[in-house]
């Protein structure tokens, strides 16, 4: 019987983690993620897992990094500055295909370009999906962890500061998942079995030295992982004359004011896109066949706007109408953050031949 | 010369590769002490009827060769790495036999704090450190653990207090974590040290079947290779050298280190 509850967007991830089995959670203190390893350190013990306050970032991603290599969930939280130091092992867990889910609580939306392109060596690529909600966070980790496991690949779940601090009703509904392959390349003890090799650099096998087929099945599956798990939320799009386009917490306060724009008689849609890897470069070029102009509103410099760029292939004109963000405290909830700005900026990009 | 002899009713077997090496040729130089220290883990995994629930993680070094030829499962990790990785995987399969095979580069250098902090911890792993004193791997660079008056290509002339600073003795360092309950130095060069790092393995890993606390053991092997040494002189250079500086034995061996 599933009821709802109010929670703090951390809190409520971290619990929507446990319920679809994560067991093994390490973390290091750092705003605003600190909560997920609160809510981890009291209730892991409870559920029979484990919860590590390691001594570092680095030292919390190895600690990770072993245990779902034994073929346990687990999962992993900072902020972009600790996921900086922890680029080494996100890029080989991809190589080495183990599955963990990570979550960024950014400060600001700076951490788009590390989010999708990540800072790590190679031709990695992380699933990336981007809450706009307690709700939709709570939803998108319990996935993240069948989409890690169903692929073989690291998820990562980008928030922010207003995700990882508002309390919202949530309800905790774990969609039934479809079977996954048991885990045989995860390292158990040769259980009477052959040993096997779990490693970026190379082959399961023993005695193998086919290294490029090993590899390749890292990026081999990326094309499939795009065909499969794109995830986009849109509206008003079909007749508008300009679509905004804006991820996370602030694609939140963008929906509000594309409603707003519509009230004023403005023929506004929006674009979400949830996955940001893949990123839904369909729903753009769609939206930029048929409006008369793209505006993008990120908080940051412009990170997401090339991947509009790209989707948009130049077919309508396009305006940044975001910006760096910040208060006093540094945590990226800004001025630019108002429903009243936001609509400003729409008001200032719309098409002037449509108004 | 290389026919094998054909057996006799009195000859009998006295010697033979362990059943978990896979294959007897490794691609190390010749004179690397590497492959004894491995042959002696393998040795003991099987005597102790660990195989079966054996996880090793291993660092990134010259010994990284050795994962494709054992035939237990391991953990690749990343440089420096591998004693957090191996708490992870303690932690969630407590029951698994797991050990950590590193280099000096890797866990003096690059992974000091990783090794400090699982022993201060307690983990329930068993740490090995293989210490030559040198990077092998990229041809004969210093790590922190090269003696003083060592020649490597990063410290031409020799290691120099001055220029380059002392080297770490990373048992005696392990050894004052009140986490760590087992500590031991030991080394490849001689038959009679071999036999004593098997033994001083041996109760490193009883150490941890017993649950007891961290468990350690350096040892030292040679690198005539990037000792620029002949390989039959790779003994000796380390007895007039790395041994020198790094004394041999049981550094500490604590019941219930843990509490």
């Amino acid at each position: 019987m599933s009821r709802r509850v109010l929670m703090e967007g951390s809190c409520a991830m971290a619990e929507g983690a446990l319920q679809v089995g994560c067991r093994f959670y390490a973390g290091y203190p750092i705003t605003p993620s600190t909560e997920i390893l609160e809510y981890m350190a009291v209730r892991m013990p409870q559920v029979g897992g484990v919860c590590m306050n390691a001594e570092s970032e680095i030292e919390a991603i190895g600690m990770v990094w072993g245990a779902a290599g034994c073929g346990v969930r687990s999962m992993i939280a900072s902020t972009g500055q600790g996921i900086s130091l922890m680029q080494e092992s996100f890029a080989e867990l991809a190589n080495a295909q183990i599955p963990i889910v990570a979550v960024n609580m950014c400060r600001g939306q700076g951490d788009y370009f590390q989010a999708t392109r990540g800072g790590g060596h190679g031709d990695y690529r992380f699933i990336v999906l981007a809450p706009a909600s307690a709700q939709e966070a709570v939803d998108l980790i319990q996935e993240a962890f069948y989409l890690a496991d169903k692929w073989r690949n690291p998820v990562l779940i980008m928030g922010d500061f207003l995700l990882a601090h508002t309390s919202e009703l949530v309800e905790f509904r774990p969609s039934d998942e479809l079977e996954l392959p048991p885990k045989t390349w995860a390292t158990t003890g040769a259980q009477g079995r052959r040993g096997i090799t779990l490693s970026p650099l190379g082959p399961s096998e023993k005695l193998s030295t086919d290294l490029a087929s090993a590899l390749g099945k890292v990026t081999e599956k990326h094309p499939a992982i795009r065909a499969a798990e794109v995830r986009v939320d849109s509206g008003w799009v079909d007749d508008a004359d300009l679509v905004v386009i804006a991820f996370g917490f602030p694609g939140r306060f963008v929906k509000y004011a594309v409603r707003l724009a519509r009230e004023q008689g403005l023929r506004v849609g929006y674009v979400r896109p949830i996955s940001l890897w893949p990123f839904p470069s369909a729903a753009i070029a769609e939206a930029a066949a048929r409006a008369k102009a793209l505006a993008v509103f990120e908080l940051n410099a412009g990170q997401m706007i090339e991947d509009v760029q790209l989707a948009a292939l130049g077919r309508v004109p396009l305006h940044a109408i975001g910006g760096i963000s910040q208060d006093h405290s540094g945590f990226g909830v800004g001025p630019a953050l108002t429903v009243e700005n936001i609509l400003g900026r729409i008001r200032d990009v719309y098409p002037r031949a449509a108004a | 010369m290389n026919q094998p002899l054909a057996p006799t009713p009195d000859m009998r077997k006295v010697f033979d590769k362990p059943d978990l090496l896979l294959k007897t040729e490794h691609s190390l130089c010749p004179g690397c002490g590497e492959p004894i220290a491995l042959r002696l883990m393998l040795e003991l995994i099987q005597e102790l009827g660990l195989r079966n629930r054996t996880i090793c993680v291993a660092g990134i070094g010259c010994y990284t060769a050795f994962p494709m030829i054992m035939d237990v499962d391991v953990l690749q990790a990343l440089h420096g790495r591998a004693p957090s990785v191996a708490t992870g995987a303690k932690r969630v399969r407590p029951d698994a036999f797991v050990f950590t095979m590193q280099g000096d580069g890797d866990m003096v250098s690059e992974g000091l704090q990783e090794v400090i902090h699982s022993a201060a911890r307690g983990e329930r792993f068993t740490a090995v450190v293989l210490n030559n004193g040198v990077f092998g791997e990229t041809g004969g660079h210093a790590t922190a653990t090269t003696v003083l008056g060592q020649h490597t290509k990063t410290t031409p002339g020799g290691r120099n207090l001055e220029l380059h600073g002392n080297p770490i003795k990373i048992s005696e360092l392990i050894a004052q974590l009140d986490g760590a309950a087992y500590v031991a130095r030991a080394s490849v060069h001689t038959p009679s040290s071999i036999k004593l790092t098997r033994q001083y393995l041996h109760d490193a890993f009883q150490c941890q079947l017993a649950g007891r606390g961290f468990s350690f053991v350096e040892i030292l092997t040679m690198c005539p290779t990037d000792w620029f040494v002949p390989p039959e002189a790779g003994p000796g250079w380390l007895a007039d050298n790395l041994k020198k500086t790094y004394p041999l034995g049981v550094i500490k061996d604590q019941e219930g280190a843990r509490g």
